[in-house]
Order: structure tokens, then sequence, then C-alpha cells
């Protein structure tokens, strides 16, 4: 069998193929894309508390903190703003947790870039928490 | 590849049934349940709890201007209120974010009024909050539920829900909503930001939505009175619960003569002043 204009016609679809592909092999190439976020949980206020109670815990373990904190900070707003109730009881540590973005989780997380920010970069997503809330101060790490 | 009937539905059954499951699986994970529920979430002990919050403003008790001030530079300080001034420092009216705010009896109190009252009647500058009405019209109107009632009688504001439509302020006929025409946290024409020394402890609000008074929620779920009644004289602004027949709010309106603001309205407001007696008659 022949292909009419063979050549040209593969030699079409190679230059398509790398033109579609040009995002995905630049990033593989460059490097920077394809670097997983880690997020970090080594503010002094999680030593601290690693220290008291022997090991780092968050308001619910970390894989479920992990896929379902937007869902959970959902309920909890609801819960404060409507059901006036501010204390969450772990179903993991059985501890009392203040309810609050600001006053509760930035207290221990207050490494907003590379804990929040890390991960929501990396995936594009942008909540707006912070339009509202205040974030805490950090200090501009110093390799600038 | 041919397939006979029996098959294609068992197969068609078994995979519906395993989607079907997983779903409800997934659904029936704690998180997901609509709301959270005590013993899983509580309330703080401190708390300040009433059946029917209100407050009782007796404008006798500020003597000089330097009382009144502070009562608003306390509420807008712990709630950062941004303070939206032209560049000659005069107040930006279209813009104004208001929680509490000063006005003339004739505009508090409408049709109350008549000309051969005392000029200091007249142009004493009056409280003027979110009266926390029993009907508010803004809940009525409401399209998201971002303002509603709860069940003492403070009427909240849910500025995550807020879509900025602004029908609540159409509806108020306190005026006691703002809408946010611009970010609070920017900077006026002179350089100064908006908002001065932000409490941390509170959020601002965002471009778009409508923000009010909520009676310091905030505050009282830690025990602690609004914190316009904190900074004001004693006896100035009173907070209580009006269900309770001992409280002090309760026994100053039950005892002495108080208006309300445009109560003909039918909102039932809960803000209640004395007008007159000793102290200005």
């Amino acid at each position: 069998m022949k292909i009419y204009d063979g050549g040209k016609i593969f030699l079409g679809l190679l230059v398509f193929v790398a033109l579609a592909t040009f995002p995905f092999t630049y990033n593989m190439v460059m490097g920077k894309g394809t670097k997983a976020p880690e997020p970090k949980t080594d503010t002094p206020a999680i030593q601290e508390w690693e220290k008291v109670n022997g090991k780092k815990e968050c308001v619910e373990s970390k894989d479920f903190m992990r896929k379902e904190h937007m869902q959970l900070l959902n309920n909890w707003r609801e819960s404060v703003v409507r059901d006036y109730n501010r204390g969450y009881i772990s179903t993991t540590s059985h501890k009392r947790f203040n309810m609050s973005l600001q006053n509760g989780c930035m207290t221990c997380h207050s490494n907003k870039k590379k804990f929040c920010d890390e991960c929501h970069t990396y995936m594009s997503v942008k909540p707006y928490c912070w339009d509202c809330h205040i974030q805490p101060e950090e200090k501009e790490e110093a390799k600038s | 590849m041919s397939m006979d009937r029996r098959s294609f539905l068992k197969i068609a059954g078994i995979s519906s049934i395993l989607g079907f499951g997983a779903s409800v699986a997934s659904a029936t994970h704690t998180i997901w349940q609509k709301g959270l529920e005590p013993p899983q979430v509580d309330k703080n002990k401190e708390a300040l709890i009433a059946k029917r919050w209100a407050m009782v403003v007796d404008m006798s008790k500020f003597k000089t201007d330097e009382d009144v001030k502070q009562v608003i530079t306390a509420c807008h300080q712990t709630h950062n209120v941004p303070d939206f001034r032209n560049a000659d420092g005069s107040v930006n009216k279209k813009d104004e974010i208001k929680w509490i705010w000063q006005a003339s009896y004739e505009r508090a109190f409408p049709g109350q009024d008549n000309k051969y009252m005392s000029e200091h009647m007249k142009e004493m500058p009056f409280f003027v909050l979110c009266n926390h009405c029993d009907n508010p019209p803004c809940v009525r109107v409401c399209p998201t539920k971002a303002t509603f009632k709860l069940p003492d009688g403070i009427t909240m504001q849910d500025e995550h829900r807020c879509i900025g439509c602004r029908f609540c302020m159409a509806a108020c006929p306190y005026g006691s909503r703002s809408f946010n025409w611009r970010d609070p946290r920017g900077t006026n024409p002179n350089g100064e930001p908006f908002i001065k020394n932000e409490n941390k402890e509170y959020p601002m609000r965002t471009k778009g939505v409508v923000e009010k008074c909520t009676f310091c929620t905030e505050r009282l779920s830690v025990g602690k009175l609004p914190a316009c009644v904190e900074a004001a004289p004693k006896g100035g602004l009173l907070f209580g619960d009006m269900e309770d027949p001992n409280s002090e709010v309760r026994k100053i309106v039950t005892n002495q003569y108080t208006i309300r603001r445009k109560s003909d309205l039918g909102t039932g407001p809960a803000i209640y002043y004395i007008v007159g007696g000793s102290d200005h008659a």
C-alpha cells in the first residue's frame, strides 16, 4: 500500500504531536511543573505540640485533612456562624479545637506560603479565604 | 463480540449496584453529612446566652464628644471596619461602611419630631445601629440566606454567602447595611490604609459583600459583651436578655418610657431608646 504524500503527512503529524505535547514536555525537561508540592508542617507551634503530645496531630487524620479540609472548613463555618458552636471535637484524638480559620488553623499552621499555597498553586486552585481573612504574618525567606 | 441478553443484563446489573454502592458509601462519610451536630461540636462554656438579646441606649450618659467617639472607634476597630476618606480628609459618604453611627432625632425617629422640641433634643446625635428586628425585612428578601435570624434574636450576616445583590439594603428601613463598593484593604489617596491597626482575630470583608452590626456574636461566644457596650460610659449602652424579667434591659423597658425606631413598620426593633428624662428634659 502506498500513502500519497506520505512523507509530508507523517512530518505534519510529527510537528502536530510535538506542538500539542509541548507544554508537558517543556515542563518535564525544565522540571518545574513536575515537582510535587511539599507542604511543610514544621512551624514552631507544631513543633511545640509535638514535644508536648509526642506526635504531630491535626484536627483529624492527615489523610482526611488532605482530602476533605475544604468540606471540613465549610461545615465549620456553618456551625460557627449559624449555631454558635465554637469547639470541634476530633474523631481521632477527641481533643477540642477552636473552629476558626484565623484563630484556629493558622495559629499552628502559621506558614501559609509553605502550607496552603504550596498545594493550591500546584493544583491551580484559588480559594478566596484570604480575600477577607487576615493571613498570619510571615517572614520573607532570606533567599532573595 | 457477541453477548446474549442474559449475560448483558448480569453485567449491567452488577456494575450499577457497584456504582450506586460506592456513591452511597462515600456519601455516608461523616464529613459529608449535612451540618455538624453535638457532640461532634459544642459551644464555648463561657459563652453568654439569651433568649432575646436587646439593647437600651441612654444618650444622657454620653457627656462629651469623646464618649461618643470611643464607642464608634471601639466597634469599628474590633470589626476591621474600613474608614473611607477622600483626599481632603472628609468622609466618603457614598462608600462609607457603618456598623454603629450617629443620627439626629429627626433622622432617627422620623415623624416623632415637632417644631417646638428643644434644640438640645433636636441636635442630640443618637446612636443608631442594626435593630436586630423580630421580623427583619432584610432576612425576608435575602435570596441566599446570607442574612438570617439566630435563635437568640440576633440578625446575623454570613459574608461567605453574600452575593452582593443589595436587596437587604433596599429592604432595611434603618439604613443599617453597607455595601463594600471598594476593597477595604486598599489605601486612601493619601496612602493611608482604610483599616488602621487591624484586629487580627476578626476577618475583614471583600469588595462586593454587604455587612452590618452583628451584636458582636463572636464576643458573646467567648463571654464578652459587645465592643460598643464595653466602650460606652456606664449605663450609656445596656445589653441584655429582654426575655429575662430580671435583666437590666427588661427592667428599664418595663419601668421607663422608651421608644424604638420606626416601630410602626412592624419590624420589631430590639434597640430601645431612653429619650427625655431627668438629665435632659
